[in-house]
Parts: C-alpha cells; sequence; structure tokens
C-alpha cells in the first residue's frame, strides 16, 4: 500500500518532468502555422524543416560545436587541475596547506555576479575577452572550488597505507596516482564531471557578457537570436532546444551508475 | 636473505619533542622472527616502517645485510610488508595484487604468472586468482596480503599486526600457519605486534618496547623467566605478574604477614633513594595454597574464581591491602593459579606462598631488575 503510494508519486513527479521535453521534442517536428493554430498538437505530418533551418540557417553548427569545445575542454582541465589539488591537500597535514584548501573552498560562497566585472576587465586586459579560450578559463576556474572539495573529501576515505604499498611495491608517486588511486576515485570523477558539465554546458550567463561576436556563441545564447521583437520562429526554437538538451540526456544515460556509486560511496564497505 | 640491524635509530616526529622510537639498537640474526611488541604508542609500527622506508630516519643508522639502507627508497630495500589492514588494491584482481610488485619491476609475464601461482598454491589462494579482494573473506585477504610479500621474494619480511582483523579463532589458526610458513622460507622477518601472546608464540626472539625506549630482547623463556624491568615482568605473560611494592626490614620483603626473605647480592643492589622498599613480582603459577597460618604465607580474600579446565584462577586482595599495592597488570587484583579440583568460594580466605626463586626483585624508584 505504502510502496504504491510512494510509485504513485514518484511517477507523477516524472509526468510533471517529462512532459515539458516531450513537448518540445513533438513541437520541433511541427511548423509554425501548425504551432500558431494549435500549441499542444501532436506531429501530424512530422517534418524536419526547423532541425535545418536551425543547424544551417541559425548557425547552430557554430553555436554547438563551440559549446561542445568550451564545455569539454574547461571541464577536463578543472578536473585534471583538481585531482592533483585535491590528492595533494587530502594528503598533506601541514596547516599551510589547511588554508589553501579554505581558500579553495571559499570560492564555493561566491556568486558569480560579483565577479563578472573583475573578470570582463581582466579577460579584456590579456586580450580574451570576446574569445572561446578565455570562457575555457573562466569556466576551468570556476569549477575548481566544487571539484577540489568533492574530490579530496573522498580521496581522503581512502586508506593511506594504499600509497604506502605502493611504495614498498616500487611504485613511483605518478605510478602511484595513475595505477592505485585514479581507478578507485572515478566514481568521484565521474560525479565532478557531470555536476560541472551540466551547468557550464547550460550557462547563459558567462558568455552573454563576456563573447561579443556571434561567431563564438555557445548554445544557450544562440537561442536567444530566435526570440525577435516582433516575431519569433517556434519551430526553430524548439529544434534548437532540443539540439541543446540532445547531449545532456546521453550524458546521464551514460554516466548515472558511476554517480550513484560516487555519491554513496562510503555508506558501509 | 639478511641481517637487519637498528644502530641508534631515531625517529622524531615533526612538531613533538619525545622521540616516537628513541635510540634503537637491534640485531636480528639472519633467518629470524623478530617479534616487535608493546603497548598501542609505544613505537613499534613506527620502527618497522623506519627499517621499510616509510618513515624518515632523524638519528642513527638502519642496515639490512652489510648495506646502509637509512636513506633508500623502499623500493630499494629488497622487503616486503603486510599491513594491518592489508592494503590490498580493491580494483586488482587477487594475481594483480600480487604480481604489481613484479609487473612495476618488469618482470616477464610468464615469470610473474609462474611466481605467483606458486605463491597462491603455498597459500591456497590458486581458485581465487581471479577473483577481486571484495569478493573474499576477511582470512583469505590475509593470505592475500601474505602471498604479495611472498611473491617478491624479499630478503626481510615485515609485519604489522597481520592478524589484528581476524576473529579470535582464525588468528589462532593463521599464526600458526605464518610461524611455519616463516620457517620453511627461512626469510628475515620483522613482526609487530601488541598481542603479547602472538609475541610468545611466534617469535624467535621478542623486543619489548615502551614510550619508543627498547625494554628488552630476548628468547620468549628468557623474557617470561627472566624480565629486565618492572615493564616487561607485567607486560609479557597471561594472567600478568602480580607486583607491589613493599618495605625491606633486616634482609626480608614484609608482603602482608609473609616474610620473603632477599638475598644479599639483591639487597645490595637497592639505594638510599628507594628509602627500604623493592617492587616484588610473581607470576600466578609461583603460588602454593598452603593451610591458613603456615609460616611465610600471606593471605588473600578471594573476589572471583576463573575456571579454565585445565586451570583456575583466584582473583582477590592480598588481605589488609586497602590501596591496592599488589596487582597483576590492569586487574586492580590479585591472580593465584590453583587446582582446578579444589576452588575456593567467593569470599573465603585463602593462604599462599611464593615459591623459592620464583619471584622477580626490582628497584622500587628506577624499576630495574635488582640482581
Amino acid at each position: 500500500m505504502k510502496r504504491a503510494a510512494v510509485h504513485v508519486v514518484l511517477w507523477g513527479y516524472a509526468a510533471v518532468a517529462l512532459l515539458p521535453l516531450l513537448i518540445m521534442v513533438w513541437n520541433s517536428f511541427r511548423s509554425d502555422q501548425e504551432l500558431v493554430a494549435e500549441p499542444l498538437g501532436l506531429p501530424v505530418s512530422p517534418s524536419f524543416d526547423a532541425y535545418q533551418e536551425a543547424w544551417v540557417e541559425a548557425s547552430f553548427s557554430t553555436y554547438f560545436l563551440n559549446s561542445v569545445l568550451v564545455t569539454t575542454a574547461s571541464v577536463v582541465l578543472s578536473t585534471a587541475v583538481s585531482l592533483l589539488a585535491a590528492y595533494a591537500l587530502a594528503r598533506s597535514r601541514s596547516r599551510l596547506m589547511g588554508v589553501i584548501e579554505q581558500v579553495f573552498v571559499s570560492g564555493l560562497m561566491m556568486p558569480v555576479f560579483l565577479m563578472i566585472v573583475p573578470i570582463f576587465y581582466l579577460l579584456d586586459r590579456v586580450g580574451l575577452a570576446s574569445t572561446r579560450t578565455g570562457l575555457i578559463l573562466v569556466y576551468a576556474a570556476v569549477s575548481i572550488p566544487f571539484s577540489v572539495f568533492v574530490l579530496s573529501t573522498f580521496l581522503r576515505q581512502l586508506p593511506v597505507e594504499l600509497e604506502d604499498a605502493a611504495r614498498i611495491d616500487g611504485a613511483g608517486p605518478l605510478r602511484t596516482f595513475w595505477s592505485v588511486l585514479l581507478p578507485l576515485v572515478r566514481p568521484a570523477v565521474a560525479t565532478v564531471v557531470v555536476f560541472r558539465f551540466v551547468p557550464i554546458w547550460n550557462d547563459f550567463f558567462y558568455p552573454l557578457i563576456l563573447v561579443r561576436d556571434r561567431a563564438q556563441y555557445t548554445l544557450p545564447v544562440g537561442l536567444t537570436t530566435f526570440f525577435g521583437e516582433y516575431q519569433t520562429s517556434w519551430s526553430t526554437l524548439f529544434a534548437g532546444l532540443v539540439i541543446a538538451t540532445l547531449p545532456l540526456v546521453l550524458l546521464f544515460l551514460v554516466a548515472t551508475r558511476q554517480i550513484v556509486a560516487g555519491l554513496t560511496a562510503g555508506m558501509g564497505r | 636473505m639478511a641481517t637487519v640491524t637498528f644502530d641508534h635509530a631515531t625517529r622524531v616526529y615533526p612538531g613533538t619533542e619525545r622521540p616516537a622510537v628513541d635510540q634503537l639498537n637491534l640485531e636480528i640474526e639472519d633467518g629470524e622472527f623478530l617479534v616487535l611488541v608493546g603497548p598501542s604508542g609505544c613505537g613499534k609500527s613506527t620502527s618497522l616502517r623506519m627499517l621499510a622506508g616509510l618513515e624518515d630516519v632523524n638519528g642513527g643508522h638502519i642496515f639490512i645485510g652489510d648495506r646502509d639502507v637509512t636513506d633508500v627508497q623502499p623500493k630499494d630495500r629488497d622487503i616486503a610488508m603486510v599491513f594491518q589492514n592489508y592494503a590490498l588494491y580493491p580494483h586488482m584482481s587477487v594475481a594483480d595484487n600480487m604480481g604489481f610488485a613484479l609487473k612495476i619491476a618488469g618482470t616477464p609475464k610468464a615469470e610473474i604468472r609462474q611466481r605467483v601461482e606458486e605463491a597462491a598454491k603455498i597459500l591456497d589462494l590458486t581458485e581465487y586468482l581471479d577473483r577481486k579482494p571484495k569478493a573474499l573473506s576477511g582470512g583469505q585477504r590475509q593470505r592475500v596480503a601474505m602471498g604479495r610479500a611472498i611473491v617478491r621474494q624479499p630478503q626481510v619480511f615485515l609485519m604489522d599486526e597481520p592478524l589484528s582483523n581476524l576473529d579470535a579463532k582464525l588468528r589462532v589458526q593463521t599464526r600458526t600457519q605464518i610461524a611455519s610458513l616463516q620457517r620453511r622460507l627461512g626469510v628475515t622477518t620483522v613482526y609487530v605486534t601488541h598481542d603479547q601472546t602472538e609475541a610468545l608464540t611466534m617469535g624467535d626472539r621478542i623486543a619489548v618496547l615502551n614510550h619508543g625506549v627498547l625494554q628488552q630482547v630476548g628468547t620468549p623463556r628468557e623474557m617470561y623467566d627472566r624480565p629486565n624491568n618492572v615493564f616487561v615482568a607485567g607486560f609479557i605473560g597471561s594472567p600478568a605478574m602480580n607486583i607491589g611494592t613493599f618495605d625491606v626490614k633486616e634482609g626480608v620483603v614484609k608482603v602482608g604477614s609473609a616474610d620473603v626473605p632477599l638475598e644479599r647480592s639483591i639487597a645490595s643492589g637497592m639505594t638510599d633513594a628507594d628509602s627500604g622498599k623493592v617492587t616484588l613480582g610473581f607470576r600466578p603459577e609461583a603460588l602454593d595454597v598452603v593451610p591458613v597460618g603456615t609460616p611465610g604465607s600471606f593471605d588473600v580474600e578471594v573476589n572471583l574464581v576463573e575456571e579454565l579446565g585445565s586451570d583456575a584462577f583466584v582473583y582477590g586482595t592480598l588481605k589488609g591491602d586497602t590501596d591496592l599495592n599488589l596487582t597483576a597488570g590492569e586487574t586492580n587484583q590479585l591472580i593465584v593459579r590453583i587446582d582446578p579440583r579444589s576452588v575456593p568460594d567467593k569470599g573465603d580466605v585463602i593462604a599462599v606462598s611464593i615459591q623459592a626463586g620464583h619471584s622477580h626483585v626490582f628497584s622500587a624508584t628506577t624499576g630495574e631488575r635488582l640482581g
């Protein structure tokens, strides 16, 4: 009885969450006229025109590529840096390192809106404003606090004896890190990657402020080009949204198991 | 095969005053099984880790064979270590765990496989070689940890409380397995434990440490029969030795109503600082139950009788000993071994006398053995 109730609640929640996604997908296959006439109808004669328009004419191919490049590069960069930093922080007993860790973690409390003006001037001064490189560096930097926090917590749970054993077995620091520790922190790495990938992929704010050149736009900013003052191309917008959402769905499908393992790590041995 | 020598080896942890290991001098013979034993925090594990190269040596030297390894990296010391929690690599199979060191050393794959299989055969692990450590029982994991050490064919085995994660029954069983395996392989072994029973049963020799200072080294028999000081006397033996500090008058030690004669050579070792007192120790089995009132006996009030079948132990108090001067170990009681076929009741008073030549006399101030 109780189980059934829980199921009803969960399925209800799933329906509420999935319905907008379904409407988005359906509507992307319909024309503007159909949408105006009947906003919530099914695609009677499905067409891919909207996708073609979005991908080619609205230069979504460029935006998509930019998004993939910026997101992947910044996640890879921040995860690599955070892993090494977290390892050092987790294993050091010095007070200085404790302070450094607090500096890292204090970044979690920093609202991005406060940082945007200094960041803009900084990038402008070094000639990285309105470039993908600048965007990658900014994203990598703001990702580090969270990644360091999660990874160092996880690394602390690993027994030090594993590293001692590896040292006696003849493994150097890099070998120990690569062959012994990395396989064990994989769930935490997966968690960090997904939890950073999603907000960066979706982020609208930084590219809106930092990128002026249309050729450097990422998907979320690119989507705004469909909103006109007098008219909006709804079907193209829906197609663009589907394009923007698809990689995230794929990521979750691939990484769910690892993420669950990462979030539940340490619960029982 | 090699000897191991600690030469004034000292370890001071950063930020602490007192050395964790203070001027350790110890010579371990080729093929010997030496047990480092002591209470927690006594420096036994630190000593082992210094030998392993996992801990810096702040003073003195450590030799393996004739080679000074004081500043040599762990991997170049030709040692293998078994950790308390086994430290098996969770993501590797048993075979990969055992072969990891050889793989890093660049040993050909076929040879690794062969040596791993040999070790697995010795340890009864052959059918588990492809399993992950997670899928093994505690005893099997322990054997894998041993196997990892054996596969390397090192000059010295280091073992850091390898049995403390096993249940009592398995511990006793594994204890004998490790000891006989070591005899068979003939590899010099340094074994750390806090359990004096393990030390007595396994070691060729035992080294007792306390507060980072080596107290005594010797065979189990020597340690039991002739402890060098009060600490060793109280630490080695189960149940523990009865120890108390008593007045000496006219060449006899006054234990309750009993006069225990003190040899002249022993009495001459007393100093003014002792102010006429000695610390006297005698084991539970060094006491004879005699009829109450026998000259040279003292009375014990029985608090509890522990019957073990082959033996029975009386836990009691020396009559009139209100401040619990004479006690065994942490029990706050005096322990007497008695004939299990005639046990007294709780609350009875029995008279006991110390067997001649079975008492140990220590300085009341320094705790060192007299005579």
